[in-house]
């Protein structure tokens, strides 16, 4: 077992300096198009998700709806320009941070309500020696009622339902939810159909959005760090 | 034996059956009648050694087809025994009598479509589950609106799950959906009288999102997307088997460049996930420090998949007619540096492993497959693959520069955890290899040529990163799509996992499912 110690001290700190520092290894983030003044028609007709919309001469990006197909950067006569960057969560209002107690330590809950397997994976690895996120005071805990926060991912399917909102009112007060990806946010790929929701927030009161297709181990960071009330310090 | 000698024989036998052989490329089409189904798709699994893959149902004109999909090796190719029925009549008789492997396609069909099976024993309950919707809902009928909204809904709270065990003091103990840390979605049944479980029944479809129904009547544009994203963690497999398929049924030629580097990235995604298989069974078994080296090296491979494709899950890449990216030479190099690194410290992981007891005591003879059960259950990928089973696509049906490549498939006979485990490591290095020569092989040239989309019908095989995968396409007159099915790895390990589970300890079972390397998501579709 020995080895084992030794060639973990071996590999060294490998963690990233966000948030206390700026984070732009190659290759962290899909990145998302970026809002531009002059755009052709045919740039528009090509998203497949409704997710370029004209905004007057030039266009605007519902990032809610974004799955990150490249379809208008590739293959195109004058793409979108598109950005990096992976701090996208939008948060409800004030009324959605934490009260000031939870900003060291928080619980959280993730239920998966339909998704790919792609936004789960981003989930776990935030628990990777890269992201590492129980320096920031973040853990994942097996059961609801120790759970501050809800993460949901997926579509929320219809078998789904019933035990989403289970996990939700068995959580303690306050709590509050933070729904994550395309799928989450607006149905996805998948959109509201005879199995399959629009998104977290027909069922659950959302105070948080992640857009992504899945969003990036860093986005969901940022997104934690937004509803404790602790991204203040940043930019 | 030849596909030809297949057909000679089965003539001989059965000489009502009509064949055609060029129905699809590289296969035959056996039409049989009601009776004549159940011995020829015996006789085919038993007699002549195909391997199921799945059942596909269609509704066409008022008419039934179910096709029964059964793949050789190299020149035997692929043989679809297909009956016909009106559509008023919905009684089949059941194969999985005779092929077991057939069992859950079956239920599946009952369940979506409200063909029943005769000889069947355990039909209902599958997919749509009894306690959420009503009986007489058949979502992949023709007339069924997959916008709907249904009414004939009606949860109930008190319907039960069928019990096995009566033994005294025997009782269920249920785990999920909602379970573990982070979890996919899926509900166990685990029976037992006290220690040791006895009886697993995995209650799968939570995350069911009828993708194959949402794809009808679409443009294949956006069946893409579904195809991409319905298990996010195999992307580009499912991607690029979805465009083969519609490749060969326009008859695309694929420039090389973009052959190549399909498989360069096919191979980058098995390296990904084999990587990440391995770390959920360290981390099971609670051995922290692998478990964190081996994410690090997965997330290390995300982000080179990120850099090099735009995508750290590939999306958005495969496109029927090539790719839509063109990654240039000189980053695919470097890339496979910064893998080779990745090789030589898993390999320094494994070697360690291989000498940690208390990690080799919880996997070694823990959840064994035996090769006849693997091969009557039509288990595929690296579990099959430790239980003595080669059934690599890759290597029986090469698809884009697979035969062009020299590679190994590690097969192992004990059929357990470790054997699974040793699977995984040996793929591992054999991906790195197929990368090493599709970077070699690259040429100068175009990456995508242009794809007419014509009517008809084709389907392709893809080996992802979790076994054989069968995509069937069909395409209508208006040049959308008129049914899709995906034919997933997982669907057929889940079905055969509860033989690995049974008679061990609760202890060992999160470690026997994370040796599978099992997902949910590709399951439920």
């Amino acid at each position: 077992m020995s080895r084992w110690v030794v060639k973990g001290l071996q590999t060294g700190i490998v963690t990233t300096p966000y948030p206390r520092e700026k984070e732009d290894t190659p290759g962290i983030t899909p990145g998302f198009p970026k809002e531009c003044a002059a755009v052709s028609e045919e740039l528009l007709s090509r998203c497949p998700t409704g997710a370029l919309v004209k905004k007057g001469n030039g266009v605007a990006i519902k990032h809610e709806r974004c799955v990150h197909c490249y379809r208008c950067v590739r293959g195109v006569e004058g793409p979108a320009l598109w950005e990096a960057g992976f701090e996208w969560a939008r948060i409800k209002g004030q009324s959605s941070v934490f009260p000031k107690a939870f900003r060291k330590s928080l619980h959280i809950r993730v239920v998966d309500a339909g998704d790919c397997g792609a936004c789960i994976n981003e989930v776990k690895l935030l628990n990777n020696p890269f992201y590492n996120m129980h320096r920031l005071g973040f853990f994942i805990t097996p059961t609801p009622r120790k759970a501050d926060l809800l993460i949901v991912v997926g579509p929320v399917t219809e078998h789904m339902k019933i035990p989403l909102l289970k996990a939700y009112e068995a959580m303690p007060a306050p709590k509050r939810v933070v729904a994550v990806g395309a799928c989450a946010l607006s149905g996805g790929v998948f959109g509201p159909g005879f199995v399959t929701g629009a998104g977290v927030s027909d069922i659950l009161p959302v105070d948080v959005e992640v857009p992504g297709c899945p969003p990036p181990p860093l986005a969901i960071l940022y997104a934690l760090l937004t509803v404790t009330g602790r991204n203040a310090t940043l930019s | 034996m030849k596909i030809q000698e297949v057909i000679e024989q089965a003539r001989s036998l059965w000489p009502d059956i009509s064949i055609n052989l060029n129905a699809y490329p590289g296969s035959a089409e056996f039409q049989c009648g009601y009776e004549q189904i159940p011995p020829v798709c015996d006789w085919l699994f038993h007699q002549k050694g195909y391997c199921f893959a799945g059942l596909i149902v269609e509704e066409n004109n008022r008419q039934w087809d179910l096709y029964y999909l059964f793949t050789g090796r190299k020149e035997q190719g692929c043989v679809l025994a297909r009956v016909s029925a009106p559509v008023e009549e919905r009684a089949f008789k059941s194969v999985s009598r005779y092929v077991h492997a057939a069992d859950w396609h079956e239920r599946e069909a009952e369940d979506l479509f409200g063909v029943t099976f005769e000889g069947h024993p355990r039909l209902g309950d599958f997919i749509l589950h009894d306690d959420v919707w009503e009986e007489g809902v058949e979502p992949m009928r023709r007339g069924f609106d997959p916008k709907d909204v249904i009414s004939m809904r009606n949860s109930r709270p008190n319907w039960r799950p069928k019990r096995i065990l009566t033994a005294p003091g025997a009782f269920i103990m249920p785990v999920g959906p909602v379970f573990s840390g982070e979890a996919e979605s899926v509900h166990f049944q685990l029976e037992t009288i006290g220690e040791e479980i006895l009886c697993v029944f995995p209650r799968l479809f939570f995350k069911y999102r009828g993708v194959e129904k949402a794809a009808e009547g679409r443009m294949y544009r956006d069946v893409l997307l579904l195809s991409e994203r319905f298990a996010g963690t195999a992307g580009f497999s499912h991607a690029l088997a979805f465009c083969m398929a519609v490749e060969r049924l326009c008859e695309v030629t694929v420039p090389e460049r973009a052959q190549v580097l399909r498989v360069f990235f096919a191979e980058m995604e098995r390296f990904r996930s084999h990587l990440g298989t391995i770390e959920a069974v360290c981390n099971s078994t609670g051995l922290v420090v692998a478990a964190n080296q081996m994410a690090i090296l997965e997330e290390e491979a995300l982000r080179l998949s990120g850099a090099l494709s735009g995508h750290r899950y590939l999306f958005g890449l495969a496109v029927p007619g090539g790719l839509s990216k063109n990654v240039d030479d000189t980053a695919c190099k470097q890339g496979l540096i910064k893998l080779q690194e990745i090789v030589r410290i898993v390999d320094g992981i494994e070697k360690l492993l291989s000498n940690t007891s208390s990690f080799l005591d919880r996997i070694e003879e823990v959840g064994t497959v035996t090769g006849d059960q693997a091969e009557n259950y039509g288990m595929v990928g690296p579990v099959a693959r430790g239980s003595r089973c080669n059934n690599d696509l890759r290597f029986l049906q090469p698809y884009c520069m697979y035969d062009k490549v020299d590679f190994d498939v590690p097969c192992e006979k004990e059929g357990d955890g470790y054997a699974r485990l040793r699977i995984l490591f040996a793929e591992l290095r054999e991906s790195f290899y197929i990368m090493e020569q599709a970077v070699d092989m690259l040429s100068k040239g175009d990456i995508v040529s242009p794809c007419e989309i014509r009517p008809g019908v084709s389907f392709t095989g893809v080996e992802t990163p979790r076994g054989a995968s069968w995509h069937w396409v069909r395409i209508n007159e208006e040049g959308k799509i008129d049914r899709y099915r995906i034919i997933s790895p997982s669907f057929a390990n889940w079905h055969g996992f509860h033989f690995a589970s049974e008679n061990f300890a609760f202890q060992d079972f999160p470690i026997i499912l994370a040796t599978f390397g099992l997902s949910v998501a590709e399951n439920d579709r």
